[in-house]
């Protein structure tokens, strides 16, 4: 079996019986991300500051100081702030751009043991859902390099699912963890909103911003939650320690449900009880055969192991998209006033006045997606339509919110698709921007509620292209969604699939 | 004072920035002291760097509560932090976290004294938010480049906004003044003036007695009291001499130009901006429940009016002592102090308001820095009551002590008095015999000025007892002095 193929669990095995060493590991990966440059999924890479990590991690190893992720390569979305590479968020306006700190949810990772492989692809500012929007290219999909990895976290998944890293973090503000999940094939949390800190997370919305692990796996995706998420008292955002203070996720993997599914795939209804609600709103019109019957089947799994299906309704799915195209470009127009050319980022070579340096230097460093929607948040924020717009839009998230408690009542888990579509081809969206808008619809609503969503490998379609259930509990339910999630996964093998060019 | 033309009534509200004597800024760690190396109070949150993120400062929130409690404004239990969006080199963030539809304090009230006349003006509000940095082109302007200091970006500013309830210049200079005297008592802005802690901005208008409002142009930044006065008083007079030469007054915000005494039109309410208000989705609304608000109130000082009665009835002050004795915190802790350590109440108050005031202002000292603590300038008062010295003699221990700052206890504090009395030889002669002695040798010495005393003129008892008390070298007990002269005389 090839390393790329190997659970975190498994790489931990390797390392600590000393059958490879996390130098070796890491190399093993830089050397997969360098055979595989024309993924684009990599943005920073430097070997020598990798291997420093990992020799690093090596001496904690033999020590005996190792933890569960020491060793464990790692690679961070480009939206996350490091010390020791640059941060680019995918836009010109920071081609050259060190921060002076890491990112809390780096510095966490990295406290871990965790090495880090470098920065990963993202749409420019995380504002996408193709990964077209980088300024530095395009990322191809493994599955199908003719095809988007879905974004804005294309780098993350594009790079888990080639096997250029077992683990990745990314960020999902209105789906960008979950929907590159989908399109790649791999499994993905977006945490309940203040889970894990933003501190260090180049802003996007800061209502709606959430860091997350990218994996092959629920089991990997809770071993590196426990290590990412957490009280951090630079994110007033953040939720309290208490809620926090809990035995690790991970640990609860076959616990979650009672002590009588300890015995995990052994027993053969370990998710008796749990009510799955399926809401009638997710399997209309645009959805595609192929992901309505995968996911349909996915459902079917959950029964065998012991769930019940409710049919329920979200009513208000469809208002998910405007209330949510006009917040987040609110929240961003705001958020991305800071790049102005004064103090750090792109300052444009010609201009007449201060005025003219800060208008050039914005409209020389920002790309066509990131201004479209500067100018649209600029526009519902502005004096005689903030009522009409804004406003209007928070009343309406407070009532997706509450179709969501409500569908609580019935259920323990929402299920339904990720995305309408699989990966489609490069470019066949990019001059219809609300053409991608719509296709994150069954996201949105997730990330307005702030609620936890993922996103679990399910089949494929006809094309062979991956496709993804979307798993959405109540706030801070993540450990039983990644413990239903692991049910799911010891009873299936979707999530163990591997493009071919990527064995 | 007021150069208004009669038939014109004047509309003046003002917008006060206080700057919150925090150690920290509003919403990161760094320092708040004035005067620092241009940037180097300036963290990654101050300079706005990708990722970093604001954390409210408590300690700003509960100076803007105790302003509420001193004001009788209503403290509001939940209000929002809102984003004043607009593009600026000295605002990192590109915009300032401020608060717009909720405010921490709503309502209020201060006092105030013109001409003997007591007014009341009403507060809208007072709001928290943070400073913005400053551009700086002194010196750097034949490089051709200007320079941005970031070390004031984010100090925690409370703006204080009043009703349009003043009618005069005078009026609006003495709110500023009140309000002042407020927030430094309260200790919640250092109120120095010169360092921009204390900024006001003020909307004139001027309308026909029961007209409606006129329309207001706002003074922007005006940073001294005087200022403040001129600046209005130009503002007053453009507008009626535009309006009665037919002109109309256009709302915009002027800036004063102390050099020429004027005002200058900055922006006009067409450019005005379109600051795009909405809540800060990075911070939490400010929620205040009444725990906290009684833990501030417990912490706060006692106003200076009700300590200026207490003054009064305590320690049998007169209205006019007590009031010099408010006029600050430390003035009034120092004169408490001093009565508590055992100097005799109104002894104090003369000393403290006479000798003392006198000298520090000599020195242009503020009483905080006084050399002579509290505890020594009590135990010299006590060497007064019990007739160790007389006043002479302790003016001259007093400038002794002054000369020669100790820093003693209140325990060992007489020593020092004593040792002072005792190295200058200034202890009072009280022996009624070698009194009389010198008073014999005296009046042998001035049969002029007994023969004048005897034909009825009273300054030649005067004369008589300085020449006593100078025989003395300023020692002699004045009021035995006093005594024996007279019995000797009448005798």
């Amino acid at each position: 079996m090839t390393l790329a193929k190997l659970s975190i669990s498994e790489l931990r095995v390797a390392l600590d019986s000393k059958k490879i060493s996390a130098v070796e590991l890491a190399e093993y990966f830089l050397a997969r991300a360098e055979s595989n440059a024309d993924l684009n999924a990599f943005l920073h890479r430097d070997r020598d500051l990798t291997l420093a990590e990992a020799r690093r991690a090596d001496a904690q190893i033999a020590n005996g100081n190792a933890s569960a992720l020491t060793g464990i390569p790692i690679a961070h979305k480009d939206i996350f702030v490091t010390r020791d590479w640059r941060t680019t968020a995918g836009s010109k306006m920071l081609e050259n751009y060190i921060s002076p700190f890491d990112a809390t949810v780096v510095e966490k990772l990295n406290a871990a043991g965790m090495v880090c492989l470098g920065k990963l692809n993202c749409d420019e500012f995380a504002m996408g859902s193709s990964n077209e929007n980088s300024a530095f290219g395009a990322v191809k999909n493994p599955w199908d390099k003719s095809r988007i990895p879905g974004g804005s976290s294309g780098g993350s998944a594009a790079a888990i699912a080639a096997g250029l890293a077992p683990a990745a973090t990314g960020t999902d503000t209105g789906g960008s963890l979950r929907q590159p999940a989908a399109m790649c094939g791999i499994t993905a949390i977006k945490p309940t909103y203040g889970r894990v800190s933003r501190y260090g997370m180049v802003a996007f919305a800061s209502s709606l911003d959430q860091g997350g692990p990218m994996a092959k796996s629920a089991e990997d995706c809770a071993l590196l939650l426990d290590a990412m998420m957490g009280f951090d008292a630079k994110d007033s955002t953040s939720v309290s320690a208490r809620e926090n203070n809990e035995t690790p996720i991970s640990a609860r993997l076959l616990t979650a449900f009672g002590s009588d599914n300890r015995s995990g795939a052994g027993v053969s209804k370990p998710l008796a009880g749990v009510r799955v609600g399926v809401p009638k709103e997710f399997f209309g019109v645009g959805l595609s055969p192929d992901v309505a019957h995968a996911v349909d089947s996915a459902i079917a799994q959950f029964e065998k192991l012991g769930a019940s299906r409710t049919e329920i309704s979200l009513p208000r799915t469809r208002l998910a998209i405007p209330a949510y195209y006009v917040i987040a470009p609110a929240e961003a127009s705001s958020n991305l006033s800071r790049f102005d050319g004064v103090r750090y980022g792109h300052r444009a070579k010609e201009y007449k006045d201060l005025a003219d340096m800060i208008a050039k230097s914005r409209a020389e460093g920002f790309g066509a997606e990131v201004k479209r929607r500067i100018l649209v948040g600029a526009y519902v924020l502005s004096h005689g339509y903030y009522d009409a717009y804004y406003l209007q839009a928070q009343k309406v998230r407070r009532l997706i919110a509450q179709d969501f408690q409500d569908a609580f009542k019935q259920c323990d888990f929402v299920m339904g698709p990720v995305a309408p579509t699989t990966a489609w081809k490069v470019g066949e969206k990019s001059n219809d921007p609300v053409a991608m808008y719509l296709e994150d619809i069954f996201t949105l609503g997730v990330s307005l509620a702030g609620l936890p969503g993922m996103s679990v490998p399910c089949g494929f379609d006809q094309q062979k292209l991956p496709i993804g259930l979307q798993i959405i509990g109540n706030y801070f339910d993540e450990a039983k969604m990644l413990a239903a999630a692991h049910q799911y996964q010891l009873a299936t093998d979707w999530h163990t699939r591997s493009p071919e060019a990527f064995q | 004072m007021s150069t208004t033309p009669a038939g014109w009534e004047v509309v003046i509200g003002l917008e006060t920035h206080t700057q919150l004597s925090t150690a920290s800024k509003i919403f990161s760690g760094s320092a708040t002291t004035f005067g620092a190396a241009p940037n180097t109070q300036a963290n990654v949150v101050d300079l706005a760097l990708p990722g970093t993120l604001p954390v409210m400062n408590r300690g700003a929130v509960e100076k803007a509560i105790m302003f509420g409690l001193a004001v009788n404004g209503t403290i509001a239990p939940h209000s929002v932090f809102a984003r004043k969006n607009y593009f600026y080199p000295d605002l990192p963030k590109g915009y300032q976290i401020s608060q717009f539809e909720l405010p921490v304090v709503v309502g209020g009230k201060v006092g105030i004294v013109l001409d003997g006349v007591e007014k009341t003006v009403q507060l809208t509000r007072a709001h928290l938010e943070e400073d913005a940095g400053k551009s700086l082109h002194e010196g750097l302007d034949t490089m051709g480049v200007s320079g941005i200091d970031l070390n004031r970006a984010g100090t925690p500013l409370l703006e204080i906004v009043t009703e349009p309830d003043m009618r005069s210049a005078a009026e609006a200079v003495a709110y500023a003044k009140a309000l002042h005297g407020l927030v430094t008592w309260l200790g919640i802005c250092d109120g120095n003036m010169q360092e921009g802690s204390f900024r006001c901005d003020a909307n004139v208008s001027i309308r026909k007695p029961g007209a409606p409002l006129g329309t207001r142009c706002e003074i922007k930044n005006v940073n001294s009291f005087r200022f403040l006065e001129r600046a209005i008083e130009y503002e007053i007079r453009r507008q009626i001499e535009l309006i009665e030469d037919g002109g109309r007054v256009v709302q915009e915000t002027r800036l004063y130009d102390a050099d020429r005494d004027e005002t200058r039109s900055m922006r006009s309410k067409e450019d005005a901006m379109d600051y795009r208000y909405f809540p800060d989705p990075d911070l939490l609304p400010l929620v205040i429940d009444a725990a906290w608000i009684e833990r501030v109130k417990s912490a706060m000082p006692e106003l200076f009016e009700p300590m200026r009665e207490r003054f009064m009835s305590q320690y049998g002050l007169s209205m006019y002592d007590a009031g010099l004795l408010t006029s600050s915190r430390s003035t009034a802790r120092y004169y408490e102090d001093v009565v508590i350590l055992g100097a005799d109440a109104s002894l104090a108050a003369k000393w403290i308001t006479g000798t003392l005031f006198a000298r520090l202002s000599l020195d242009g000292l503020n009483i905080d820095r006084c050399p002579v603590n509290s505890g020594i300038f009590a135990s010299l008062l006590k060497r007064i009551s019990d007739n160790t010295i007389n006043s002479t003699g302790a003016k001259q221990v007093f400038e002794n002590l002054w000369n020669a700052p100790q820093n003693q206890d209140g325990m060992r504090s007489l020593q020092s008095v004593d040792n002072s009395i005792a190295k200058h030889g200034l202890e009072q002669v009280s022996d009624t015999g070698a009194i009389e002695k010198i008073v014999d040798d005296v009046l042998a010495a001035n049969q002029k000025s007994v023969d004048e005393f005897k034909a009825g003129k009273e300054k030649a008892f005067q004369s008589l007892v300085g020449q006593v008390m100078k025989a003395s070298n300023g020692k002699a007990n004045p009021a035995q002095v006093n005594e024996i002269l007279k019995k000797k005389l009448s005798g």
